[in-house]
């Protein structure tokens, strides 16, 4: 039981990560209508970049996470203006695809820059585990647990209370229409890609500081799994990334523990299978039907 | 027996009810009209006709055979084929391949011989070479065979989407604004052109329309749709001087 | 009038049949030339040793062209396939006892059939989703399929397989490249091409005419997959050892790259591009780290070049020769 339930909170730890990870791409995909393939590999490069703040430059670690946060976000509207803007009007095939080679252009430069051997990153996280009766919840499981929560209720305020948030609402819904009502659908959806992207930058603060291994795929395979979740939850809908993300990682979790670790991924990928089939817009998701 | 027996035909969009109760009767070898104010739902009932949409309530019977719930392809195998109000031609590849894809469904040859490329294969291409070229003549079209489909004026790719669905031999054919974007004189050589395609073909039209000059110029029967309801149904005649249809479009004064 | 059409029939069958002369002649020739390479002191060792793996990646490339250049579907899983291929192969030759080429054969049919099967039921599910989701549900079954090859016992878990028979030759290679090719360019070239082209050009209207775009998306599938096991089983049989990790989403990128480099829709482009991106690495061993980072450029710049406003712009400039002009669009007819 004892264990059941430490694996139960260390898959709502992992599922808090990909629920932060799935957030960006579910706004990314309600706006612009694209898988931004390149959303996991940003994480990879906030990890990098907190090592190079706190291990190479010696900052302090609160900074170094706030610059961590804000180069992952420029990084993503960088991205959006250099490779998705221009193709805006192409087949969707093309952007796809474009999509793809940044993702392996971010890989293959951390790949140059830092090279292939795994380097140990010790986490900047340094709070004391609580003990509840016999379960111990690490000090990195709780912090995620406390800046998830945060930035999840920051997210949910800004998208239904703020201009900017309701124009991002607008621009999802029916982008010419937001255009007529006077919201530059350029910014907005740059917007997106900021907040998307600075989401990355705290799931790969996060995710570093429980794995302390840096690599360049590090992001890849996580970016996948939270893919699976944004579809679980519901594609385009906010509270069906933290939703699926929490169920993904609390999946994956138990599946590890008591199927096998090797199996656990397919039960992963499985899921975006059965769901993409059975009702593709996923638990919190709406119909959307093609107007021809 | 009338060819097409359209009966409550009706569909829900989410809360919006899109089409509702259109009774539609066309006989066959009849030019039938269907008119009315952007947003009525015209192009909707042609997207329910074609099984682009499967309606919430309703029949529609063509030759006396049920066709609701049926794919777009069983449909148009049927005899339904259709143009759209965007164009929606295969832009990258030929004008000839354009019609001659539509033709798939006539010259089966197997995928063994399409593999080994056989003599039914040979045979198979060259027929639809002929037929192809044949019905592209029809429009004047066969000058630009070998032209990617994109690259035709805006006129002559309306008149390829028209060429690319008579190919598929349909008893019905529904034409979705053929005239838009075209000035008068291009107007009239369409309206021509219907003419000549039903007694060519044999094919029962039905189309979408705004230029009125077309409408009343060659349908003999027109229903008007409004907010997805039947507002008036009959020749041009009654129908454009119904005084509810006027201001239909005009609004009210 | 009649004379004047059965004349032009002669010419067009006298045009075939000496198309038809000249491919066998070439496909001869071309065999001369590979046996040349392969035998004699024109290629030094590291680059024999490239000539099966550069098959191996034509016949990946092919296959997945139909897929991504000619259906307009991405599919990010052809690895998978290709490990269904390689380990099927594989397997057989370990377990039977019959002669070489004989057993060799069998394997690589099976290889392709089973791969096509699965190829065929996982077109299944797809049928319904298109551009984005296809792909992803392709990234899906080819982690799922490698996830599945890692836990088995009988396909020897992470470890895989090793000591399979070393069959692969120049030999094997070229007729099973030529047969890709030949079966290829038939297909898309017949109807069922045409079909297949019409579905990515504009699936709706390809439905109104009649062409079941759920049935053509499968049989594309099936026909992708078949050609990516049979590569699988030259692949296991070239260097006699087999691991899961060989057929990674990062392996189904680098076919990607391929297909992207040598133009959707071009078998032409595909041919040359797998091997131009066979020998390269090979050839700029040195500059290995920067492998990576080229073939996401030519990823992102191949994109781009399809950017309606960066065309608009090329197209407008007198300047640029008419080839640059043309890099980058989407190929017709195949060869």
């Amino acid at each position: 039981m004892v264990r059941f339930l430490e694996q139960f909170i260390n898959g709502l730890s992992v599922g808090s990560v990909y629920a932060l990870i799935a957030l960006g791409y579910t706004m990314v995909y309600g706006i612009a209508r694209m898988i931004n393939f390149a959303h996991g590999d940003i994480i990879m490069v906030g990890a990098y970049v907190l090592y190079v703040c706190k291990s190479i430059i010696g900052l302090p670690s609160i900074v170094s996470v706030i610059v961590t946060i804000v180069f992952c976000s420029l990084l993503g509207i960088t991205i959006e203006k250099i490779a998705y803007k221009p193709l805006r009007k192409a087949p969707s095939l093309a952007v796809l695809i474009t999509a793809i080679g940044m993702s392996f252009l971010l890989q293959a430069l951390s790949l140059l820059i830092f090279g292939a051997n795994p380097i140990t990153f010790p986490s900047v996280i340094k709070v004391s585990p609580i003990y509840i009766g016999s379960i111990t919840i690490s000090g990195i499981t709780i912090i995620t647990f406390v800046v998830t929560f945060i930035c999840m209720i920051g997210l949910t305020y800004f998208v239904n209370n703020t201009k900017a948030g309701s124009a991002m609402r607008a621009a999802s819904e029916d982008k010419p229409a937001a255009e007529l009502m006077g919201i530059n659908v350029n910014r907005t959806i740059s917007m997106v890609f900021a907040i998307g992207s600075a989401l990355a930058g705290v799931a790969g603060f996060l995710y570093i500081s429980q794995y302390q291994s840096l690599m360049p795929t590090l992001g890849a395979l996580p970016g996948i799994k939270a893919f699976v979740a944004a579809v679980l939850g519901g594609i385009g809908s906010i509270p069906g990334a933290m939703l699926g993300g929490i169920m993904l990682g609390v999946i994956e979790s138990l599946s590890k523990a008591y199927i096998s670790t090797q199996l656990a991924d397919a039960i992963v990928f499985g899921i975006l299978v059965i769901v993409l089939i059975v009702k593709p817009s996923g638990l919190l998701g709406k119909n959307s039907i093609e107007k021809v | 027996m009338a060819l097409l027996e359209v009966k409550n035909l009706g569909i829900n969009f989410g809360g919006l009810r899109a089409v509702d109760g259109v009774n539609l009767t066309i006989e066959e070898g009849q030019l039938y009209g269907l008119i009315g104010p952007n947003g009525a739902g015209k192009t909707t009932v042609f997207n329910l006709l074609t099984g682009v949409y499967k309606p919430t309530s309703g029949t529609i019977r063509l030759d006396n055979e049920s066709i609701v719930g049926k794919s777009s392809s069983q449909i148009c195998q049927t005899g339904i084929a259709r143009t759209f109000q965007n164009i929606r031609l295969f832009n990258n590849m030929t004008v000839l391949e354009n019609v001659k894809a539509a033709f798939h469904n006539e010259f089966k040859y197997s995928l063994l011989a399409s593999l080994l490329h056989s003599k039914s294969f040979s045979s198979g291409e060259k027929e639809m070479d002929k037929r192809a070229l044949d019905l592209l003549k029809v429009f004047g079209l066969d000058i630009y065979a070998d032209e990617y489909a994109c690259n035709l004026s805006y006129g002559a790719q309306r008149k390829l989407e028209i060429a690319r669905a008579l190919a598929t031999n349909p008893k019905l054919l529904l034409l979705d604004e053929p005239a838009a974007g075209m000035n008068p004189q291009e107007t009239s050589e369409l309206m021509d052109t219907i003419r000549l395609i039903r007694e060519r073909f044999h094919v029962t039209i039905l189309l979408i329309e705004h230029d009125m000059k077309l409408v009343s110029g060659i349908c003999e029967e027109i229903l008007v749709l409004n907010f997805g309801t039947e507002l008036a149904k009959g020749t041009p005649d009654e129908v454009l001087n119904n005084p509810e249809v006027i201001t239909a479009y005009l609004g009210e004064e | 009038m009649e004379k004047k059409a059965s004349n032009n029939m002669n010419l067009k069958n006298n045009k075939n049949f000496n198309k038809k002369i000249i491919a066998v002649v070439g496909i001869v020739v071309g065999y001369i030339l590979i046996s040349l390479l392969a035998n004699g002191d024109l290629l030094s060792r590291q680059f024999k040793s490239l000539i099966v793996p550069a098959g191996i990646n034509i016949i990946l490339a092919v296959s997945l062209n139909l897929t991504v250049g000619f259906l307009g579907e991405l599919s990010l899983g052809h690895a998978g396939f290709m490990s269904i291929g390689a380990y099927t192969a594989a397997l057989f030759t370990l377990n039977m006892n019959l002669p070489g080429p004989l057993e060799f054969m069998i394997a690589i049919v099976l290889a392709g059939l089973i791969a096509g099967l699965f190829g065929y039921l996982i077109g299944v599910p797809v049928l319904r989703l298109r551009g984005d989701y296809l792909a992803i549900v392709t990234l899906a079954f080819g982690e799922i399929i490698r996830s599945l090859i890692n836990s088995f016992k009988f396909t020897g878990g992470a470890i895989g397989l090793s000591k399979i028979p070393r069959y692969s030759n120049y030999t094997w290679v070229y007729v099973l490249v030529i047969l890709t090719i030949l079966l290829s360019y038939n297909f898309v070239t017949s109807r069922y091409g045409r079909a297949i082209k019409s579905i990515r050009e504009n699936y709706i209207a390809a439905e109104t005419i009649g062409i079941k775009v759920s049935r053509y998306k499968t049989l594309t599938f099936a026909i992708a997959a078949f050609f990516a096991g049979v590569a699988g089983a030259l692949y296991s049989h070239n260097f006699g050892v087999l691991r899961p990790s060989d057929f990674d989403y990062n392996k189904s990128i680098e076919i990607l790259v391929i297909v992207v480099l040598g133009g959707m829709g071009s078998i032409r482009g595909s041919v040359i591009a797998a091997i131009l991106l066979t020998i390269l690495p090979e050839a700029l061993r040195a500059v290995n780290e920067f492998r990576m980072l080229l073939y996401a450029i030519v990823l992102i710049i191949m994109m781009l070049l399809r950017s309606p406003d960066l065309r608009a712009k090329i197209e407008e400039n007198e300047k640029l020769p008419k080839f640059i002009k043309n890099f980058g669009k989407i190929k017709e007819g195949g060869i």
